[in-house]
């Protein structure tokens, strides 16, 4: 390498350093104006200091939308912990039987599910609403967690298809020959192996049920029963803005997934790249 | 394999359970939208007596339902166009850095793990024309560039121009996902393909124009699927952010959905906004699906 071109290359490089950091600055725009917004007292939010950092630290909008969000955040926990749980199993079940026996018809049955995925869920509400409304769990977070396994299913179990589809049909024929049959060769060979799957799925399902809006804001209209999505925008649509109470309850709203994120990002990415079939 | 009768019948009673609840709650569901769109069930009492397709005529020489079927067209083109080519350039960008993929990597994708809440939340407070960017602007001397945002209503031709903010805060969102279906790709070219061009004397520009690109365009086409059914479908962002607008000038068919239908108890005419819906997004996803699923077969 000339002279020359080494500097050449170490211009661009700094370039290239500079365009990402001012990127990466932007993105976080969000969290900063969550943190400067969420730390000062009402008294200090105006016009003039919105973008500048606090000048004394209070805690007073986090303790109120702490206040006025914990139900919600408690009904966010109830509503999606089960869900995932349900809509996981059923979706390692489904895909299991689905690719590893393959009777006549299994195709069918998974492309009927697989367009299940994409539709714009507006085209179910009427419907779903008056279902809820006959069995009696309209308006309450059964109904909601019902509504979230069921539509849950075709991503799960596309997912966990795909997953054992990757895994030998030798090791059924194997486990045959010992004289299993198809439940036993689930417990006792499939499930066990099934743990990256079901990290992966479990991370997509509850990422999306805790921040999924329109059911719940359709199917929940008690105050006291909403998750938190819909109890966050309620928040910021007050009469009076309280823009510290509003930011600090949107960080609260973000954090459950955004730690999951943190912590399990590996697994988060694997579940974004197994959804972009979906989306 | 062999399969004995009663691991068949076992394995369909494992998996017939969730396909009812498919076929009910997606196509029974959406048959039964139908229905209602062509009732005449305006009020909160059903009622099923049956009109034709009056509510589709009806709606598309609505003004608001043109605004929005205008406006869904014109987020969906900036929406792609800025998630791909950002997305394509942060993915060659970390595909080349020596250091500090990962963070940055993780900076542009943990937008994905927020909801569309919380993000609307965010973003309309920024673009707010009076406590927002505007004041940034003003501050760094930018103060001609300082504008009414997601409340202006103007527009040039029939492209409202408060679309834009919105479009950007979309973007912020899905920009790190698309990212990372470009980066899974990247990885996926060997070496040793461009290097060979390389040493062939290709420069850096005919090797993205007649590898890379070519490599990619499965994935382009499916974030082309991924962003186009969101933006068809779009509903939490713009109405935490900026609700329809002002003249509608950020209004979506989800939006006019959604009010329509539990607001104002038109439910016929809601039902028919939705199935308008539906039917933009299967012209985008069953092309798709064919492909994909024929792909696989053979």
């Amino acid at each position: 390498m000339t002279i020359a071109s080494g500097v050449k290359k170490n211009i661009a490089g700094s370039g290239i350093y500079l365009f990402l950091i001012l990127s990466a600055l932007f993105f976080l725009v969000p969290i900063y104006v969550f943190l400067v917004t969420g730390l000062k007292s009402f008294r200090e939010v105006n016009i003039q200091n919105m973008w500048d950092l606090p000048r004394a630290l209070t805690f007073d909008g986090f303790t109120a939308a702490f206040g006025r969000l914990t139900p919600n955040l408690l009904n966010s926990f109830l509503l999606t912990i089960p869900a995932t749980i349900v809509s996981s199993l059923l979706g390692s079940l489904n895909g299991y039987v689905i690719s590893k026996w393959r009777f006549r018809g299994a195709n069918v049955i998974f492309i009927v599910m697989l367009f299940g995925m994409f539709i714009p869920y507006q085209s179910i509400l009427i419907p779903l609403v008056q279902f809820l409304s006959g069995i009696r769990l309209y308006g309450h977070l059964p109904g909601l967690i019902l509504t979230h396994i069921v539509y849950g299913i075709p991503i799960t179990t596309l997912v966990f298809r795909n997953y054992y589809l990757e895994i030998p049909d030798s090791l059924i024929e194997a486990a045959q020959l010992d004289g299993f049959g198809i439940v036993n060769i689930y417990l006792r060979i499939i499930f066990p192996i099934s743990a990256p799957a079901f990290v992966v799925v479990i991370i997509w399902q509850f990422t999306n049920i805790w921040n999924e809006f329109l059911f719940a804001v359709v199917l929940v209209q008690n105050p006291v029963d909403q998750p938190i999505t819909v109890a966050l925008r309620n928040l910021a649509g007050s009469q009076i803005v309280e823009w510290n109470v509003q930011m600090a309850g949107a960080l609260i709203a973000a954090i459950p997934t955004l730690i999951i994120y943190i912590l399990l990002g590996k697994y988060f990415i694997r579940g974004l790249l197994a959804g972009s079939v979906k989306g | 394999m062999v399969r004995s009768k009663k691991d068949v019948i076992i394995g369909i009673a494992i998996v017939v359970p969730s396909f009812i609840l498919v076929l009910i709650f997606v196509y029974g569901f959406i048959a039964w939208t139908f229905r209602v769109a062509c009732s005449a069930w305006d009020g909160q009492l059903p009622n099923f007596t049956w009109v034709g397709f009056k509510h589709f005529a009806s709606l598309f020489s609505s003004t608001r339902f043109q605004i929005d079927l205008w406006n869904t067209l014109y987020f969906t083109i900036l929406f792609l166009a800025v998630c791909i080519c950002g997305g394509l350039v942060f993915a060659m960008l970390l595909d080349n850095i020596v250091r500090g993929e990962n963070i940055f990597r993780n900076i542009f994708l943990f937008p994905m793990a927020i909801s569309f809440v919380v993000t609307g939340v965010a973003w309309r407070w920024i673009f707010n024309p009076t406590v927002g960017v505007n004041v940034l602007l003003e501050r760094i001397g930018l103060s001609f560039a300082a504008w009414n945002w997601y409340i202006d209503p103007s527009q040039i031709f029939t492209f409202h121009v408060a679309l834009i903010p919105v479009v950007i805060a979309a973007s912020w969102q899905y920009i790190g996902y698309i990212m990372a279906m470009f980066l899974a790709g990247l990885r996926g070219i060997p070496d040793e393909i461009i290097e060979a061009a390389r040493m062939d004397g290709a420069g850096g520009f005919r090797i993205f124009m007649k590898i890379i690109i070519p490599s990619l365009k499965p994935i382009i086409l499916s974030a082309m699927i991924v962003l186009g059914h969101v933006s068809l479908k779009i509903f939490d962002l713009v109405y935490t952010m900026t609700g329809k607008g002002p003249a509608f000038a950020t209004d979506m068919p989800g939006i006019y959905m959604f009010e329509t239908t539990f607001q104002g108890n038109h439910y016929a005419e809601g039902a028919a906004i939705s199935i308008i819906m539906l039917l933009m997004v299967a012209l985008v996803i069953c092309p798709y699906l064919y492909y994909v699923l024929r792909k696989k077969e053979g």
